[in-house]
C-alpha cells in the first residue's frame, strides 16, 4: 500500500500543528464557535448529540496491522475502547474530548493517517472495492488511481469550497462492490486493446433525491484522467447550486442541465485543463504509486487442511460458505470478518478485536486489512490452509459470525443514538432485526438479503439501495420507519420503491419479518433470491404482507 | 389569538467534553435535565437563550427545547431531547453511564 513520503509526513505535521493551535485558541476564548467550526470540520471533528465525534479517513478502505493497532490504542487512551467503521470506509470515534483531539491526530499521523477532508464541502475520502487486488474478477488494482485522486484532491485550493461535498469511488472489476453509481464520480478501470482507461460515471447519489449515476465517458484513457476530473470539478464549481443546500450536489446539476450539456461543458473545460497537466509527470507519479501497491507474492499452499476442516466442522463450513470469496489465486481466499454479530452494533469493533484483526493480518494475511462500505473488515489474502486457524481465532474474539450477505449483515448509520442530524434511531432497529432473525433461524434459508437502515433522509445507511431499505423519520414527534423494496447497490444499481405508510419503532421488526416470510412464500425455488422475487412479482405480495390484503383491510 | 407558548429549557453542549448541558435558574450549567430552569414565558425564554449564546467560551449551540413540568423538575417532550438526557441506546455510555 501507499507509503508516506517525506512530503506527506511534513504536510500532516504542519496541519496538525496548526489545528493544535486552533483548538487552543478556541479553548482560551480567542476563537468563537462560528470561527472555529469550519476549522474543526476541515479536520474531521464534528459535534454530535452527546459528544464530539472524530471521523478518520481510511483511504480506499486499506489499512495495515500497525495502523489498526494504533486505532485500538487511540480508542483506549482517548475514547471508550471501540471504534465505529462507516459506510464510507472511515472510522469514527464517538467520545473524544476537544482538548485531546490534537493528541489523537498526532497519534494518527504516526501511522500515516488523518481526518482531513472527512467533512466539509470538499472531495472526501476516495472509496474503493474492499476486495481490490485480491478479487478473481478484477482487471487491475483500482487503489493506485484512488491514491492518485487522493493526492490530487487533498488540500487542492480550488476544491476547498465546492457547492457541496463530493465523493469519488474507484473500482477495477465489472462487479461493483463500491456502489460507484451512487457517487458524485464513479470510476471503473477497464482495459481495451491493451490500453488502460476508465468508464466515468457522474451524478449518482443517495440522500434526499436519490439518483443513479450516468456514464459521462465510456472509456477515458488513463493519461487523461486527472485533467478530465479537474474539468468535471470546474463545471460543477461553476454550475453547482450554491443557492440551495438541498440542490447543491452534482447529481442535481447533472439532472437539471442534462448529461449531454454537462458532457459538452466538461469537454470544453478539458481543452483547457489538459494544457495545465504534464502527462509525463502524472504517469511517473502513478508508476511510483503502483510500485507501492505491488501485489504480494503468495506462495502456493496445499488447501487440504481447509477441505478437511470443512468436512469435519459444520460451524467452520457455515462460515466458509458465507464469509469467503474467490481470490485470484485459487489456493487463497478473501475473508470477510463480520462486524455484525447478532444483536451487536453494525460496524463497531472493540480495541481487543482490532488487535486480533491486526494480528491475523500480520500472521496470515500479508499485513493487509480492508474496511468495506458494508461495515465489515476484510482479510484480502489468506491461504486456504490457514483458514481453520483464522476462523478459530476470530471465533474466540467474537468475530466468527457466519452471516455475510445475509439478513443480519445489516448496514446502519449511527442514527439518533449519536448523530445530530438524525430524525430517528437506526442502530437498535438493526440490532433487533438481527436478534429476531437469529431467533427464527431463518437467514440461511432466506439467503442473500441486504437490509440497509438510515436514521434520516441523508441516507448514510444507503437505504435507497437496500433490497429492504428502512428510513427512520420523525413524524409528529414519533419515530416512524418507511420501507423501500428492490434497491440494488451493485452494477445493476437501482433505487428501491416505497411500500406505503411507515411503521412505528415497535412495528418495524415484525414488518421486516413479514417481508422475509412473504418472500419464502412467493419465490420460485431456492435459487430465486429476495431481490429477484421482488423484481418478478413487483411490490403487491409484499405490500399485502405488510399491510394486509384489501379484504383484510376492509374487515379491520 | 396568539399560539400558546410551550415551556422551554435552554440546552447546549459543553465546549470541552461535548456533553449535553442545561441552564439552571441560577445561571449555571447542569448536566441534568431536571435541574434546568423551566421557562414558561416566551420573552424570558428568548432573553435567557440570548444570554446563554453569549457564553460561547463554555458551551456550543445553545437552543430552546420544549419541556414540561414533572415531579422531579422539568422533563423533555420530544424523543430526541429524551435521548439527550441519557445517551445512546446501544451502550450504557454518556449520562446514563454516570447515573
Amino acid at each position: 500500500m501507499y507509503k508516506y513520503r517525506d512530503f506527506d509526513h511534513a504536510f500532516l505535521a504542519e496541519r496538525n500543528r496548526q489545528f493544535r493551535a486552533q483548538v487552543a485558541r478556541r479553548i482560551d476564548g480567542s476563537l468563537t464557535e462560528d470561527e472555529f467550526k469550519p476549522l474543526r470540520l476541515m479536520n474531521g471533528l464534528y459535534l454530535q448529540l452527546h459528544a464530539y465525534m472524530l471521523r478518520v479517513a481510511i483511504p480506499y478502505g486499506s489499512l495495515n496491522s500497525r495502523q489498526m493497532r494504533q486505532l485500538a490504542m487511540i480508542t483506549e487512551r482517548w475514547d471508550k475502547g471501540y471504534g465505529h467503521f462507516t459506510t464510507r470506509q472511515n472510522i469514527q470515534f464517538n467520545w473524544p474530548k476537544l482538548p485531546d483531539v490534537p493528541d489523537m491526530l498526532d497519534a494518527l499521523a504516526e501511522v500515516g493517517m488523518h481526518a482531513i477532508q472527512t467533512s466539509g464541502n470538499t472531495i472526501r475520502n476516495v472509496t474503493s472495492d474492499h476486495f481490490a487486488a485480491a478479487a478473481a474478477d478484477e482487471v487491475d488494482d483500482p487503489r493506485p488511481v484512488a491514491e492518485l485522486v487522493r493526492q490530487w484532491s487533498t488540500d487542492h485550493p480550488e476544491f476547498q469550497f465546492l457547492p457541496r461535498k463530493f465523493k469519488v469511488a474507484v473500482i477495477g472489476s465489472a462487479n461493483d462492490r463500491a456502489v460507484i453509481r451512487a457517487h458524485d464520480i464513479g470510476l471503473r478501470l477497464l482495459e481495451q486493446g491493451g490500453t488502460r482507461g476508465y468508464e466515468v460515471v457522474i451524478g449518482g447519489g443517495l440522500g434526499r433525491t436519490p439518483m443513479i449515476g450516468k456514464v459521462l465517458h465510456p472509456f477515458l484513457p488513463e493519461a487523461e484522467l486527472l485533467p478530465y476530473l479537474e474539468a468535471i470539478l470546474h463545471v460543477y464549481n461553476r454550475w453547482g447550486r450554491r443557492d440551495n443546500k438541498y440542490k447543491a450536489r452534482i447529481k442535481i446539476t447533472v439532472h437539471e442541465r442534462g448529461i449531454e450539456d454537462i458532457r459538452a461543458e466538461v469537454e470544453e473545460a478539458y481543452a483547457r485543463t489538459r494544457e495545465e497537466f504534464d502527462p509525463t509527470a502524472t504517469a511517473a507519479l502513478l508508476a511510483e504509486i503502483r510500485a507501492d501497491f505491488a501485489p504480494p507474492a503468495l506462495a502456493p499452499r496445499d488447501p487440504a487442511p481447509f477441505e478437511a476442516a470443512k468436512a469435519a466442522d459444520p460451524v467452520f463450513r457455515a462460515w466458509a460458505d458465507t464469509n469467503l470469496s474467490a481470490h485470484r489465486q485459487d489456493d487463497h481466499a478473501i475473508v470477510t470478518v463480520s462486524l455484525k454479530a447478532h444483536g451487536a452494533t453494525p460496524g463497531d469493533a472493540t480495541a481487543d478485536q482490532m488487535r486480533v484483526l491486526a494480528d491475523l493480518a500480520e500472521a496470515f494475511g500479508q499485513d493487509e486489512l480492508r474496511i468495506s462500505h458494508q461495515q465489515n473488515v476484510i482479510l484480502p489474502h489468506v491461504a486456504k490452509a490457514d483458514l481453520p486457524e483464522v476462523h478459530a481465532r476470530l471465533q474466540a474474539a467474537g468475530l466468527g459470525t457466519a452471516n455475510v450477505g445475509l439478513a443480519s449483515d445489516i448496514i446502519a448509520c449511527p442514527g439518533m443514538d449519536y448523530c445530530a442530524l438524525a430524525t430517528a434511531r437506526s442502530i437498535p432497529v438493526a440490532q433487533k432485526i438481527a436478534e429476531r432473525v437469529e431467533e427464527l433461524r431463518i437467514e440461511h434459508e432466506v439467503g442473500p438479503l441486504q437490509i440497509k437502515i438510515s436514521g434520516c433522509i441523508n441516507a448514510c445507511g444507503h437505504h435507497h439501495v437496500g433490497h429492504i431499505g428502512i428510513l427512520g423519520l420523525d413524524r409528529a414527534g414519533v419515530e416512524t420507519y418507511q420501507i423501500t423494496l428492490g434497491g440494488d447497490a451493485t452494477q445493476t444499481a437501482a433505487v428501491g420503491e416505497r411500500t406505503g405508510p411507515g411503521f412505528s419503532y415497535e412495528e418495524i421488526v415484525p414488518a421486516v419479518e413479514r417481508l422475509m416470510l412473504a418472500y419464502l412464500e412467493e419465490r420460485e425455488g431456492e435459487d430465486e433470491t429476495f431481490l429477484q422475487t421482488v423484481r418478478r412479482t413487483g411490490l403487491a405480495p409484499f405490500k399485502a404482507a405488510l399491510y394486509g390484503t384489501e379484504d383484510q383491510r376492509d374487515a379491520a | 389569538m396568539p399560539r400558546k407558548f410551550t415551556p422551554k429549557v435552554v440546552t447546549a453542549n459543553a465546549l470541552l467534553e461535548g456533553d449535553v448541558v442545561y441552564l439552571t435558574a441560577a445561571g449555571a450549567w447542569t448536566r441534568q435535565h431536571h435541574e434546568a430552569e423551566l421557562l414558561a414565558d416566551e420573552e424570558e425564554a428568548k432573553a435567557r437563550l440570548a444570554a446563554a449564546q453569549a457564553r460561547g467560551h463554555e458551551i456550543v449551540g445553545a437552543y430552546l427545547a420544549d419541556a414540561v413540568s414533572g415531579a422531579g423538575g422539568p422533563e423533555p417532550v420530544h424523543f430526541r431531547e429524551a435521548f439527550r438526557t441519557r445517551g445512546p441506546s446501544n451502550y450504557a455510555h454518556g449520562k446514563q453511564e454516570r447515573a
